[in-house]
């Protein structure tokens, strides 16, 4: 087990060097992001080159990532191009970020298997298809109409909370835009709970327990949820990246800058220190948030074995 | 003062909950003062360090137009530039300037604003190693060439302009390269602000906390996220603040700022976003401002591709103007924040500054029927089709580019005549223009730097000025540009530009569509809230109920 | 090889949980077919499908939106890209029943012709990224050890990669029109989730005992994982797919918005939704909203009803 772990932690540094080469170069292909520095009007070639030289820009791709590897094993990520150190940038992204991720994932596992579990075990019902069409909604309707319609109603309706999430995103100010994120997820779970539930309901160890006459509240969730909820956790372990980067449409509704948003300016910009960066930090949660997940497989279903 | 102080901007985003149980305590409150006297202004991120010389948007511009006074400033409902600091200008040949300063300004660190102030701010900005994105202002100082040569990978062969000259504690001379009527007339624009010595002896202090000679003082910064802005009580200009300060506010997104201003946790936001101009009148009532700024949006030919280019060109292009519906479109999409635009240079200037409406004439009119005629005249659009480029990961451009082109497809009696190109970045999009690669027509739109004809006309249409991005090249516009700039007094020079385009009507580069208006809300805790023409709200003027 | 359907019979509900559907399936005595040939799994599976409702419900409004994604003229007579901008989004009237969108289209006309392109971008791309991630997270999960070290590593590296980002960066580089590059980008940036699932649901298969004995048997790796392991590990993949393909319909508007996805005037639902929700249009003309979504829905709904059914079919354990 211990071995099993520091093996997969070794594993990140290949991957780490992969993913930022990979990032890399694609910011790089891009294209130059000089021009666009200065607005509507045509570059001076000049000052565009002395930007350039400013930001390593004209070196051979390979030059520069080496230059930015480099700096980064001194802490140094670079800085964006309106003068900021990109590790300032992900020091204040990544903790809103991962404290809305971490209220959207409570929101996935509350509702998500709770609605799972029920609807897998009263399938057909009208519970089931009230889920159904909940779902059906979430995925047809775009995050930003609900967002923005939950949005008029409780902050400027009833005034039940600000539209805005403060720069601290204190826990309380993140339940809305946490909710809105878990929606499409929370679809994702509650799915994937119904079935593996629906499969399991029917295997030997459910009955058995059954039939030595255990409650019927006890068999739901120590055997049967135990069991069904490898594909789930499974989910959830890579949701906890996607709820991070993916969180754009949720940031701007909610005026959050987090990871998601950092991430798309920087892409718009075409600035690499800054897309390579939080790539290369989201890489290791997803490695880290992978790793967990297996080794959760060997709690769930102790006939997993990790030598 | 219950509501001033709940609605403190530092307590942006309390829930519901702990405004029930603070009440009008506000204990969270982190800032300085009850706040009841601040305005609470939305922001948006400058894209650069906020420099004078390095700052060429709006969101950067607004600070800098708090935090710097410089020899002129631009009167904020007629748009004239008017002595600020500068004592007196004087010229003889419009060549030979002679800037005498107001005595009695300090920064805001206590030290006085002198001569050295200002050439020390103008040789950094224009000199290359400093890379400041707005060194072009400086290019009419002698000595330019030197600091800041042209080439690419050129080495800056001196330290100074050669052309500034302090010659008293509050006087220095300028000389331009060549004459310049209207030259003083720029020097409203931020780029010309004075610096104090502790810009230069510590840049990194100095840029996380701005220090300047305006009206307001910075009193904290947190980068990409707020800025408070105290009253300057040293203030020596005439402008001083009528409410306590300003606290402004990062929002990502237009909308959430304008959901805070209806939530009440938002005094002022400038530009309403374009999707909630249909309701803001509704929404806001006459606490909406929707009044003209300094902005023209055109669309601009490739006229370096032989298809757009030559007599035909003309025809074609004349013809998809004929082709556009601008009264429909901006009623429709633009709810009136956008007027039809009859010239090439925008109502702001007024009458007397060069503005005509209609000098643009049937052309710039919707006809349909002639503009079928014209384009067959031509022998129709190259290839049978055109596109319509923009970029679209900012502004709200997506819908107007729909009607421009349904419009034109309508008039043409003709589908996917005209398509929609989209470019996904803006970086992208001018990659392309600037390397020549465009195929059919491609948005462009101008925000004036100062509010002069010659700013709407020189940089976008002279041959090979910065922005011409359609490569259009004509003697004669060149030559009355020419006189325009050495004429000897005001009125000859905007006759003389106004002439340069009527040129510019006869051969259409490009395609001019509307004006754009600068659009605002406000709260009703404050009033007296105006946008100057660079539709930047006039925060001085601000009072807080 | 363990007889699976022999216990069937006594296999009770011990929640009482029995799903209708898989009732009548129950039903279905399926005799005469010769037990353990090869093909039985999926004859058998095709047996049940087609006397469960779902299925054929689902089945014929899946057939209903290919006939009009194909020939959209049959029950639209305008063209999609006619638009007025003078009845800009006017309501619901007699000969527009959907009423108007922003750009005076006729909302009825495009989200008929919008099927086309939402359809082929869904159902191309959704099966893309099931077949990958079902390939290469299975044999990651099958295999173990290097294979499943090299594989989910390479997962993750493709996990990180932002979506706008990769297909910028793709779709200015091909130079391929219509749909397939956008089914191309999702593909290759949207399988790792659907690989980990069915990492996860392989790993947790190769342990019941029946595999096991399998082996011990001898069978093949081939036959181990078509025979034993799929249909026990399927049934998460499906219901990932089944989601999926409604949200890669959105995500091709996403990317369209953005400038890389289908290039206009193609028409799909997902454009005309975020057209829609853009402007806050939805706010004054709900209508403009409404309908696309309505009819995304009616096409995911068909197609999670075939997941299921297809699942219930596949599933040995709800025989």
């Amino acid at each position: 087990m211990g071995r099993y772990v520091i093996r997969r932690l070794l594993q990140m540094i290949p991957v780490f060097v992969g993913a930022t080469f990979l990032i890399f170069l694609m910011v790089y292909a891009l294209g130059d992001p000089v021009t666009a520095l200065f607005g509507e009007r045509g570059p001076d070639p000049a000052t565009a080159a002395a930007l350039r030289e400013q930001f390593n820009l004209d070196k051979p791709v390979w030059q520069q990532y080496l230059l930015y590897m480099g700096k980064i094993f001194t802490g140094d990520f670079g800085t964006a191009f309106n003068g900021e150190p990109v590790t300032d940038l992900m020091g204040r992204a990544f903790p809103i970020s991962a404290r809305l991720m971490l209220v959207a994932l409570f929101f996935e596992i509350l509702f998500g298997i709770t609605l799972g579990v029920i609807t897998g075990l009263r399938r057909g019902r009208s519970l089931d298809t009230s889920v159904l069409v909940l779902t059906l909604v979430v995925i047809a309707i775009p995050t930003f109409v609900l967002g923005t319609t939950l949005q008029f109603f409780l902050g400027v309706e009833f005034g039940w909370i600000d539209p805005a999430v403060s720069p601290e995103g204190r826990l309380d100010e993140l339940i809305v835009p946490g909710l809105i994120l878990s929606l499409v997820s929370l679809a994702y779970v509650t799915r994937l709970t119904r079935t593996s539930v629906a499969e399991n309901v029917r295997a030997d160890y459910v009955r058995t327990a059954v039939a030595k006459g255990l409650p019927r509240r006890r068999v739901t969730v120590r055997h049967l949820l135990r069991n069904s909820l490898i594909p789930v956790v499974t989910y959830l372990g890579a949701d906890i990246g996607n709820l991070m980067a993916g969180a754009i449409v949720t940031e701007r509704i909610f005026n959050i800058q987090g990871v998601g948003y950092q991430l798309f300016q920087g892409i718009l910009r075409q600035n690499s220190p800054t897309v390579v960066g939080f790539v290369v930090v989201l890489v290791l949660i997803f490695l880290l948030a992978n790793l967990l997940v297996d080794l959760l497989y060997a709690v769930l279903d102790p006939r997993i074995r990790y030598a | 003062m219950i509501a001033g102080t709940r609605l403190a901007p530092t307590l942006v985003g309390v829930t519901a909950l702990a405004l029930l149980a603070s009440g009008c305590g506000g204990g969270g409150s982190g800032g300085s003062g009850g706040g009841s006297g601040m305005v609470r202004a939305s922001w948006g991120d400058p894209q650069h360090p906020l420099e004078p010389a390095n700052t060429n948007e709006v969101q950067g511009g607004k600070v800098l137009d708090m935090i710097f006074r410089g020899l002129k400033r631009y009167n904020p409902e007629t748009g004239e530039a008017e002595d600020m600091m500068a004592e007196s200008i004087e010229t003889d040949d419009q060549q030979n300037f002679t800037v005498t300063l107001k005595e009695g300004w300090t920064f805001q660190d206590g030290t006085e604003v002198t001569a050295d102030s200002y050439v020390d701010a103008w040789n950094y900005g224009a000199h290359l190693d400093n890379a400041q994105i707005a060194s072009y202002f400086f290019q009419f100082i002698e000595g330019y060439d030197e600091v800041h040569p042209e080439e690419e990978g050129a080495q800056a062969t001196a330290d100074t302009l050669s052309g500034l000259e302090v010659t008293g504690t509050h006087t220095f001379t300028v000389r331009l390269t060549e004459p310049f009527a209207l030259w003083p007339e720029t020097l409203g624009y931020a780029a010309y602000a004075p610096l104090p010595q502790a810009f230069f002896d510590d840049h990194e202090g100095w840029l996380a906390k701005p220090i300047g000679n305006g009206p307001y003082q910075i009193d904290s910064y947190q980068r990409s996220q707020s800025m408070r802005l105290v009253r300057n009580e040293d203030y020596a200009g005439p402008d001083k603040a009528k409410n306590d300060g300003v606290d402004l506010r990062v929002y990502t997104d237009n909308n959430t700022a304008y959901t805070d201003l209806q939530a009440g946790n938002l005094d002022v936001i400038d530009d309403v976003p374009a999707s909630q101009l249909k309701n803001a009148e509704s929404d806001l009532g006459d606490r909406y401002i929707n009044q003209p700024a300094g902005i023209i949006q055109t669309v601009v030919f490739p006229l370096y591709d032989d298809a757009w280019s030559g007599e035909d060109g003309v025809k074609l292009r004349q013809g998809i103007s004929m082709a556009i519906n601008r009264e429909q479109i901006t009623e429709r999409i633009f709810s009136g924040t956008r007027t039809p635009a009859s010239d090439f240079t925008s109502p702001v200037l007024g009458e007397d500054g060069g503005f005509q409406e209609g000098l643009c004439g049937e052309v710039c009119e919707y006809d349909p029927e002639r503009a079928r005629q014209l384009i067959e005249e031509a022998g129709g659009l190259p290839g049978g089709r055109v596109t319509l480029s923009s970029n679209v990961d900012t502004g709200s451009h997506r819908q107007w580019l729909d009607a421009v082109c349904n419009s034109v497809n309508n008039a043409l009696e003709q589908e996917n005549a005209c398509t929609v190109n989209p470019v996904p970045t803006f970086a992208d999009f001018r990659n392309q223009i600037t390397g020549r690669e465009m195929t059919g027509m491609f948005r462009a739109g101008w925000q004036m730097d100062y509010p002069l004809i010659q700013n709407f006309l020189q940089p976008l249409y002279y041959t090979d000025a910065s922005s011409n991005d359609g490569g259009y090249s004509s003697e004669e516009f060149d030559d009355l540009v020419d006189q325009a700039n050495s004429a000897d007094n005001e009125e000859d020079s905007v006759r003389l530009f106004k002439e340069a385009e009527q040129v510019l009507v006869d051969d259409m580069p490009a395609i001019p569509l509307w004006y754009q208006n600068g659009t605002a809300g406000f709260s009703e805790r404050v009033s007296d809230v105006r946008l100057n023409p660079f539709s930047v709200p006039v925060f001085t003027e601000i009072t807080v109920s | 090889m363990p007889d699976r359907r022999s216990d069937r019979s006594d296999r009770s509900d011990p929640l009482g949980a029995q799903q209708r559907a898989s009732a009548d399936a129950l039903t279905v005595g399926t005799a005469e077919e010769v037990e353990g040939a090869p093909r039985g799994l999926w004859s058998d599976a095709w047996h049940d499908l087609r006397r469960n409702p779902i299925f054929v419900v689902s089945a014929l409004l899946i057939l209903f939106l290919v006939l009009i994604s194909l020939w959209p003229s049959l029950i639209a007579s305008r063209s999609p890209v006619h638009c007025e901008l003078g009845r800009s989004l006017e309501g619901p009237s007699a000969g527009h029943w959907f009423g108007f969108d922003t750009q005076g289209c006729d909302v009825y006309t495009r989200t008929v012709y919008g099927a086309r392109a939402s359809i082929a971008v869904g159902v191309c791309a959704t099966l893309g990224v099931a077949l990958l991630g079902a390939v290469v997270g299975g044999l990651a999960g099958f295999f173990g050890g290097f294979w499943d070290t090299l594989l989910s590593r390479v997962t993750d590296v493709f996990f990180g990669i932002p979506m706008v980002l990769g297909a910028i960066v793709f779709l200015s580089m091909i130079t391929l029109r219509g749909i397939w590059p956008v089914v191309l980008v999702i593909t290759a940036l949207g399988w790792p989730p659907i690989a980990r699932i069915a990492r996860g649901a392989v790993i947790t298969a190769k342990q019941n005992d029946y595999v096991q004995a399998a082996r011990a048997l001898g069978a093949g790796n081939t036959r181990l994982l078509l025979r034993h392991i799929m249909p026990n590990a399927i049934a998460p993949v499906i219901v990932m797919a089944t989601i999926v393909l409604g949200t890669f319909i959105a995500l091709e508007a996403t990317l369209s918005f953005l400038g890389v996805g289908l290039r206009p005037p193609t028409v799909s639902w997902g454009v005309d939704i975020s057209a829609a929700s853009d402007g806050m249009q939805f706010r004054n003309a709900p209508h403009i909203l409404l309908y696309p979504a309505a009819a995304l829905s009616v096409a995911v709904l068909a197609f999670i009803m075939l997941g299921d059914a297809v699942r219930d079919a596949l599933d040995p354990r709800l025989r």
